[in-house]
């Protein structure tokens, strides 16, 4: 009697959601692999190109299509709730907050030993 | 009598089966709150030991009871056991575990066989932070700085660093269950405006848990990593910053102090509300206040890096910031005060710790405002001033938390009663020992005495007799409900289901409550807190 639907409150029924329903063809995956390899190779081949710093912030670009990619479709991202984007998007702004403020160090750091100098 | 004599008799979570393996393999929230209590007790123990060891070597000036390199072991080992295996889960796993479902109306949490495996996933972090220990042990500090850490120290970094990294899922996943089950196992009626302020403030803490405590296993795991391989992410010579791991560890462990802050504010706000029988003064600012501080305390972690040499542009808007967070823990004090102010005050035990905390955090979150001014801060960083004020929020704040709510909550987790005046007399003790253990310490700080030294000048002697002279006054306060709360198991009074006369879902099932927590799903028609409005008779008869 007391089983694992009644331990949900029945109001809140209608955001129900199964993940398991959405079929996703075989092809779309195949696809998206085949974009994941394209963009591994594309890694290695820009780290024999000299950038100086846009090495690193290509390298970093493409790590983030990838993951992106497999976020949307491999994790079924696309076919989610809006409960789930807003989760993904909080989890990203706290990892921009991380990134901006550190960047308030290590952006500055140099400026007052450059006045002094 | 008559509704003890049938709480006894009637099914609940205890009785309903016997046996290690009806613990081991449980999945009901209450028998796990049981298991994270037994386990956290433990390190309680074992923390409180090391420190009652620092606090011997510090009688003296002299450093002559221990060496300096097993000195540096205690303080690292006392502060590791403390901050992650004992306050980060102590009123989230042990009362929020109890009593979050009770509290909205709910059969379990939304997770029970997640709940269940955090606790397994605690203690595996726990053996091997324990194994490190006793092997040889780690000289750190909790704070696991580089490049001591990953380049000179020669103790076992690696294994406390793991275990801390595996107990952090056990963390996360308490964080996840108590969002899903506060989302999704509200009682009918049980709206977000008419959530108790413990489901809000541990609603809060989960967040912090889910969002920052991956940080700190990925910090942690790379100074394994950079210990091991030298791959260089902290090392400058390989182009690597040792600041980076301040800036990694601390925007996880500044959200961290209030992961281990806003559950006790939330035990606080039952508990006032209960014993002066009124509504929380300003609900909704309490609940958002905590929303607040979860929030902002992620823009605020450099001000633990006055020093360390970064910008001080960057020093400036970080100690602006931190100001910031002082608004939301204040709105807290003075509402939790308002709320006092012509109320039927009574002073029973849980009050009594209540009281200490709103004091005690007062003192130790004005005093982390002195920290986040700079100039303050430059003159006591790495002082006693600095461990003073955490520990007034920690200990003379969650600890003291966690007490009040253990008081609160035990006659519905054990269905028995504490003896009362022994009670007073435990609270009457951990208030006066902890004042003298840790007040001295604002002055010796602010008189320069450097922290984690097993050695200090004579004319700081006087002073640190006090702080060891309080710590023992403050054990024999932990250690009297410890005992009590045992004796009571057997020899206590049946509790009924309401002894406060609280309102609150929890209160209107038996004690302890049967597996399933109510026979009938309530259905909630009042706001929180209705003590004014209630006719207390009909509140406390429930079933
Ligand atoms: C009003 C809010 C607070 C402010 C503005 C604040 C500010 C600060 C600052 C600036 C420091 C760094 C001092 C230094 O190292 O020179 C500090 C240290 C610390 N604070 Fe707070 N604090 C606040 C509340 C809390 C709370 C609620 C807790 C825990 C429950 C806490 C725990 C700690 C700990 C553990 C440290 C020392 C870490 C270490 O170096 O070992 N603080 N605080
Ligand atoms: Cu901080």
């Amino acid at each position: 009697m007391h089983n694992l639907q009644d331990r949900f409150h029945p109001g809140s029924a209608q955001e129900h959601f199964d993940p398991m329903s959405h079929v996703v063809p075989i092809r779309m995956y195949v696809t998206i692999w085949a974009a994941l390899m394209i963009f591994t190779g594309l890694t290695v081949f820009a780290a024999t190109v000299e950038l100086h710093v846009f090495n690193i912030v290509l390298a970093l670009l493409i790590a983030t299509i990838k993951g992106t990619l497999v976020a949307l479709f491999f994790m079924h991202l696309r076919y989610s709730t809006k409960l789930t984007m807003v989760t993904v998007i909080a989890a990203i702004f706290f990892l921009f907050i991380l990134f901006g403020l550190s960047m308030t160090d290590y952006l500055t750091r140099a400026w007052l030993t450059n006045t002094i100098h | 009598m008559a509704t003890a004599v049938q709480s006894v008799e009637r099914e609940n979570y205890l009785n309903s089966n016997y046996g290690i393996k009806s613990w081991l393999l449980t999945s009901d929230h209450k028998r796990i709150a049981m298991l994270y209590l037994i386990s956290i007790t433990a390190m309680f123990w074992i923390g409180g030991f090391f420190a009652m060891l620092i606090r011997l070597e510090l009688l003296t000036p002299a450093g002559d009871l221990v060496s300096s390199d097993t000195y540096n072991k205690l303080f690292t080992m006392h502060g590791i056991i403390m901050v992650f295996f004992f306050l980060i889960p102590s009123v989230p796993a042990v009362i929020g575990n109890f009593v979050i479902p009770l509290m909205i109306g709910a059969k379990d949490l939304a997770f029970p066989r997640i709940n269940l495996l955090s606790w397994y996933i605690y203690m595996a972090g726990a053996i091997t932070a324990i194994v490190a220990m006793v092997t040889g042990g780690v000289d750190t500090g909790w704070t696991f700085y580089t490049p001591f850490s990953t380049t000179y120290s020669n103790t076992h970094v690696i294994g406390a660093a793991i275990g801390i990294f595996i107990a952090g899922f056990s963390s996360i996943f308490t964080g996840l269950n108590f969002i899903v089950t506060i989302h999704r196992m509200r009682a009918p009626g049980m709206t977000w405006r008419r959530l108790p302020l413990f489901c809000w403030s541990n609603y809060a803490a989960a967040l912090i848990m889910v969002l920052g405590t991956p940080v700190v296993a990925i910090t942690l795991l790379l100074v394994a990593l950079e210990r091991a391989f030298n791959i260089g992410v902290f090392n400058p010579q390989l182009g690597g910053d040792p600041l980076l791991f301040q800036h990694l560890f601390w925007f996880y462990s500044h959200p961290a102090v209030y992961i281990m802050i806003l559950p006790g504010m939330g035990v606080i706000s039952e508990i006032i509300a209960c014993f002066s029988r009124k509504r929380v003064f300003g609900y909704e600012f309490v609940a958002l206040a905590s929303i607040a501080i979860a929030v902002l305390g992620f823009l605020v972690w450099a001000h633990h890096m006055f020093v360390a040499g970064i910008s001080v542009y960057a020093a400036l808007v970080f100690s602006l910031l931190s100001y910031l967070v002082a608004i939301p823990s204040a709105v807290k004090v003075f509402n939790w005060t308002a709320t006092l102010y012509k109320g039927s005050i009574r002073y029973e035990t849980p009050m009594l710790y209540a009281f200490g905390f709103i004091g005690l955090f007062t003192v130790g979150g004005l005093t982390g405002v002195f920290l986040a001014s700079l100039g303050i801060d430059v003159h006591v960083t790495d002082t006693y001033f600095v461990v003073a004020h955490f520990h007034y929020v920690m200990v003379g704040g969650m600890v003291m938390a966690y007490m009040a709510g253990l008081h609160f909550w035990w006659p519905k987790i054990s269905g028995r009663m504490y003896p009362e005046a022994w009670a007073k007399l435990s609270a009457l003790l951990v208030f006066v020992g902890f004042n003298t253990t840790f007040f001295p310490q604002f002055i010796l700080g602010y008189m320069g005495s450097p922290r984690r030294y097993h050695a200090y000048p004579p004319e700081f002697q006087v002073l640190n007799v006090l702080s060891t002279a309080g710590a023992s006054i403050l054990a024999v306060g932990y250690v009297l409900p410890m005992i009590y709360f045992l004796w009571s198991l057997r020899y206590g009074e049946l509790a009924p289901p309401n002894p406060w006369n609280a309102v609150g879902l929890e209160w209107m099932t038996p004690s302890p409550p049967p597996t399933h927590n109510f026979d009938e799903t309530p259905i909630v028609t009042w706001e929180a807190y209705d003590y004014e409005h209630q006719p207390q008779e009909e509140v406390s008869v429930g079933h």
